[in-house]
């Protein structure tokens, strides 16, 4: 049973689970997929990689950000059976690179995947922040 | 090209010695003959048929005899040149600090290699130049000029400008020593063109040429890409035309650097040279010894040439280090690739942010936080304040020249003027750098009281405006040493840092006082209920709050500084943080000529964020046009990242409005803590939407389990537990206060919602953001606040 109570100009509900369990009837405005201002996540509208993304983190704009970029690029363009196999010389490239800076690139992270420990981002709401603090890092 | 340029660099000086040799030996036949000087001219150009004599004979088979030599030469230099500047690298890199050494030793080196090069290359009938070169290289060393020994410039004295290139460029990571490189190189210069001046036949200038061309590559080692190719095709470009021409020598001025260069060159005539041995380790001696060696012999002509060390156009210039700033540079490297990006900083430190300062690096256990700078997150791993580590950064002196671009950060200094007609600001130092693209991320100043400006010395020094590290560390060592500190504001910084500390104030024995106008704790950002319940929360952690509390003065009395309020009281203490707000730093609007607004603050800027055409602006400074919520300024470390990664990506030519609104949050001990996004003014009306409070809703318990303090919240929040608020009764009876466990407050300016706080309810912020994008007159906030599950984890 909820109730509700007014102070001056603020107004507080209390509501109870039940009274919350009713689907919502408010109406929220339909998202246009194509909306050029809105972010897009890793992966833009056109299918090419936002390498402005959060969740890659430093990895595209670091030291070794264009070996980085080449070898994402190549990975996700492939369409090998074993996704990426062509793109092994870039990744190393990419790994030679990133041995010269082991301060920015810590080893034992899995230095081909995009988001490593390193690059947990300036993660902003729109990347299903766990909490306030996801903006750091 | 470039390995024809470096190995003819390498094999001119052979050319050169041979040649002087000739030319010698024409002089002295000369002499021997009583012929008239007009034959010294023809014996450059004997090949014609009244050369002939033995002169001529001799001097055809030295060159052909050197031509063959140094092409077998080249080759070996080209071949082991390349493995000597990696390990050159690899021992810079492994340098932590320049040996301090002594810079006669590499000079005295210098000369017995100067010695079997010329040796190996010429004759053994060449005592005399020999012997002028030995001395030639020591007071050259020490950088006097060897007008009087013009001729007797040792030939690897030419080489050296070019093999200094990989030398002067490995000493680019060093800064000082990069100020005396190209100052010797501009010393050099001087006196290179008078020597040849008292050179008088013709074909020397293309040696001078060649070697004032290798004068300036070295002058500006920046602009070199440090390439293994570079020094080699340098050799050979000079050493072609010094061939061809059989020049007289030219004097160069040996360097230091260039002395070290001397040893590659020797190297590769180990076969013929006679102590060659001992030179693979005199590079290695001599290349951590010649920064210093640099230095020591650099002279008065430093002055003139050190901004040229020092980046003087960016592309993409970054006014101000702090989180906007780094935002866009990480924007604008990821949009733009091989983008160099200079920032420029009046802080020590490199990028970082601040809100730990405030909460989480007061909660950590490790003694030497205020060092290490170190943090736990809300899950569990550990950061440091700073974005990233120095090895992301590159040297604001390699900026213009590393392949790949990068980021640049120029500490210490500040920019005191802006020439937006001419694109190009001066700093602090007198540098002027032009721009391409400019943002301005100046941030601001905490704010000061009046009555505490007014107080004198003895308080201003017991008074701390909190906003950097180094406010962070001194005001950590006065909880440490002092017995009260009070806090006079009671907004965001203020309540963190009071609670900060009241947590500390037990084990420490440190009173902690917070005072502020209003009524409550975040008394300009929450609903009165919400805020009184706040500042209830806060006195429990220790805090003594004083609200309505309007500071009339301040004095130092015994001892102890004394806070006069208006309502009579008074509040003594050993200390005072004054945390009353932010005054951006808009100082350079007035040279720029760009708009302040009168309103907010801070320069004004449109929706995408831009000043003037080629001038953003973002974060603290920024007062922008927002398309949903209209003109605001915003101080939230939230949108100084989005309002910098906007501006990188607009400097980049996205042209993107803000769009993505940012939100913020703040912790004010283990049961408070929340999100909120868009204008969170306590002005507005307001309906908040409670879950009925329940045993679950303190997570207290929770947070002290897990003892990673406040961000474990929301990992943690209690499972569901007994009820224990009352039922329908509207009154909240004295004793069953209503408690505000979790719930979303929406703020409405005429009928939307404008800003919506998550109050300890975690993980809905695109919800929230969604509402306010949507910008609806919802009739039942009841319903919307369906959408964010507050009963649920």
């Amino acid at each position: 049973m909820s109730y509700c109570k007014q102070e001056g100009k603020d107004q507080i509900i209390f509501v109870t689970k039940e009274d919350h369990e009713a689907p919502s009837n408010a109406e929220l405005v339909e998202d246009d997929p194509n909306d050029p201002y809105e972010d897009h996540g890793l992966i833009l509208p056109n299918g090419d990689i936002n390498w402005n993304c959060p969740c890659l983190g430093g990895m595209a704009s670091g030291p070794c950000g264009q070996q980085f970029k080449d070898a994402f690029s190549c990975f996700h363009n492939s369409k090998e059976e074993v996704k990426g196999s062509e793109c092994i010389d870039f990744f190393r490239g990419m790994q030679e690179c990133m041995q010269k800076y082991p301060e920015l690139y810590p080893q034992e992270d899995d230095n081909e995947s995009a988001p490593s420990g390193e690059a947990e981002s300036f993660q902003t709401s729109n990347n299903a922040n766990k909490n306030k603090t996801s903006s750091y890092s | 090209m470039f390995k024809c340029k470096a190995a003819w660099n390498k094999l001119a000086p052979l050319a050169r010695a041979s040649s002087t040799l000739c030319r010698q030996a024409g002089k002295r036949a000369v002499l021997r003959h009583e012929r008239t000087p007009q034959f010294v001219q023809p014996a450059h150009m004997s090949s014609g048929p009244s050369g002939g004599g033995g002169e001529n004979t001799l001097y055809f088979v030295l060159v052909g005899a050197t031509c063959l030599a140094g092409g077998a030469y080249a080759y070996s230099t080209l071949v082991g040149d390349r493995e000597r500047y990696q390990q050159r690298i690899t021992e810079i890199e492994s340098r932590s600090s320049k040996p301090a050494a002594e810079p006669s030793t590499p000079a005295k080196t210098q000369p017995e290699t100067a010695e079997p090069v010329s040796e190996a290359v010429v004759e053994p009938s060449i005592a005399e130049p020999v012997q002028e070169e030995a001395p030639v290289p020591e007071p050259a060393a020490e950088l006097v000029t060897e007008a009087p020994a013009p001729e007797a410039v040792p030939e690897p004295l030419v080489a050296e400008p070019c093999l200094a290139e990989p030398v002067v460029e490995e000493v680019t990571p060093e800064a000082p020593v990069l100020e005396a490189a190209p100052e010797l190189v501009v010393a050099s210069e001087a006196p290179a063109p008078e020597t040849p001046a008292s050179e008088a036949p013709a074909p020397e200038e293309p040696a001078p040429e060649a070697a004032a061309s290798q004068e300036p590559d070295s002058g500006a080692p920046t602009p070199e890409a440090p390439a293994p190719e570079a020094p080699v095709p340098e050799v050979s470009a000079p050493e072609a035309a010094l061939e061809e021409s059989a020049p007289e020598i030219v004097p160069e001025p040996p360097e230091a650097e260039h002395l070290v260069a001397e040893e590659p060159v020797t190297e590769a005539l180990v076969t013929e040279a006679v102590s060659a041995e001992p030179l693979p380790a005199a590079v290695a001696e001599i290349v951590p010894e010649t920064p210093p060696v640099t230095q020591s012999a650099s002279e008065p002509a430093s002055a003139a040439a050190s901004p040229a060390v020092e980046p003087t156009h960016a592309p993409y210039l970054l006014i101000g280090g702090g989180t906007a700033s780094f935002a866009a540079a990480r924007s604008i490297r990821a949009r733009d690739p091989g983008a160099r990006v200079l920032i420029v900083t009046e802080e020590d430190d490199l990028p970082y942010m601040r809100p730990p300062l405030s909460k989480e690096l007061w909660f950590s256990d490790d003694p030497t936080v205020t060092e290490t700078l170190r943090f736990k997150q809300w899950n569990g791993k550990e950061r440091s304040i700073y974005f990233q580590p120095p090895s992301f950064y590159v040297s604001p002196t390699e900026l213009e020249s590393v392949e790949n671009g990068g980021v640049a950060v120029l500490t210490g200094r500040k920019v005191m003027h802006m020439d937006v007609r001419g694109n190009k600001v001066k700093l602090s130092d007198g540098t002027e750098i032009s721009y391409d693209k400019c943002l301005i991320a100046t941030g601001g100043i905490p704010r000061n009281l009046q009555v505490i400006e007014r107080a004198g010395d003895e308080v201003m020094k017991r008074t701390t405006l909190f906003r950097k590290i180094e406010d962070f560390k001194a005001l950590e060592k006065v909880s440490r040493e002092l017995k009260s500190i009070t806090i006079i504001g009671g907004g965001f910084l203020g309540s963190e840092l009071a609670c900060a500390l009241g947590r500390r104030s037990a084990d420490l024995g440190l009173e902690v006082v917070q005072m502020f106008p209003e009524k409550g704790n975040m008394g300009k950002v929450l609903p009165e209920y919400l805020s009184n319940w706040t500042t209830d929360k806060v006195k429990k952690e220790g805090v003594k709050v004083l609200t309505e509390a309007v500071v009339k003065n301040v004095t130092y009395k015994e001892g102890k500084v004394e806070i006069k309020l208006k309502d009579g009281r008074v509040v003594k203490t050993d200390h005072v943080v004054a945390a009353v707000g932010l005054e951006p730093s808009v100082e350079l609007a007035k040279s720029a000529g760009l708009e302040i607004d009168s309103d907010f603050g801070g320069f004004r800027v449109n929706a995408e964020l831009q000043a003037r055409s080629n001038i953003w602006v973002a974060g603290d400074a920024a007062c922008f046009y927002d398309i949903k919520l209209g003109r605001r300024r915003v101080e939230h470390h939230d949108h100084a990242v989005v309002s910098g990664r906007l501006a990188g990506e607009n400097m980049t030519g996205a042209r993107k409005p803000y769009w993505h609104q940012s939100m913020f949050w703040s912790d004010l001990g283990p049961d408070v803590g929340y999100e909120a996004i868009g204008i969170v003014d306590s002005s507005l009306p307001t309906v908040g939407v409670f879950a009925k409070a329940t045993a679950k809703d303190t997570p207290k318990a929770a947070t002290e389990q897990s003892g990673t303090g406040i961000r474990s919240e929301s990992e943690t929040e209690a499972v569901a537990g007994s009820v224990a608020v009352g039922k329908a009764a509207p009154t909240p009876p004295p004793q069953q206060k209503e408690d505000y466990g979790k719930g979303v407050i929406f703020y409405l300016r005429d009928k939307v919602v404008v800003g919506i706080v998550l109050w300890n309810v975690f993980n809905r912020m695109p919800i929230a953001r969604k509402i306010i994008k949507d910008g609806e007159e919802h009739a039942d906030l009841n319903e919307v606040a369906k959408l964010f599950n507050i009963h649920e984890e």
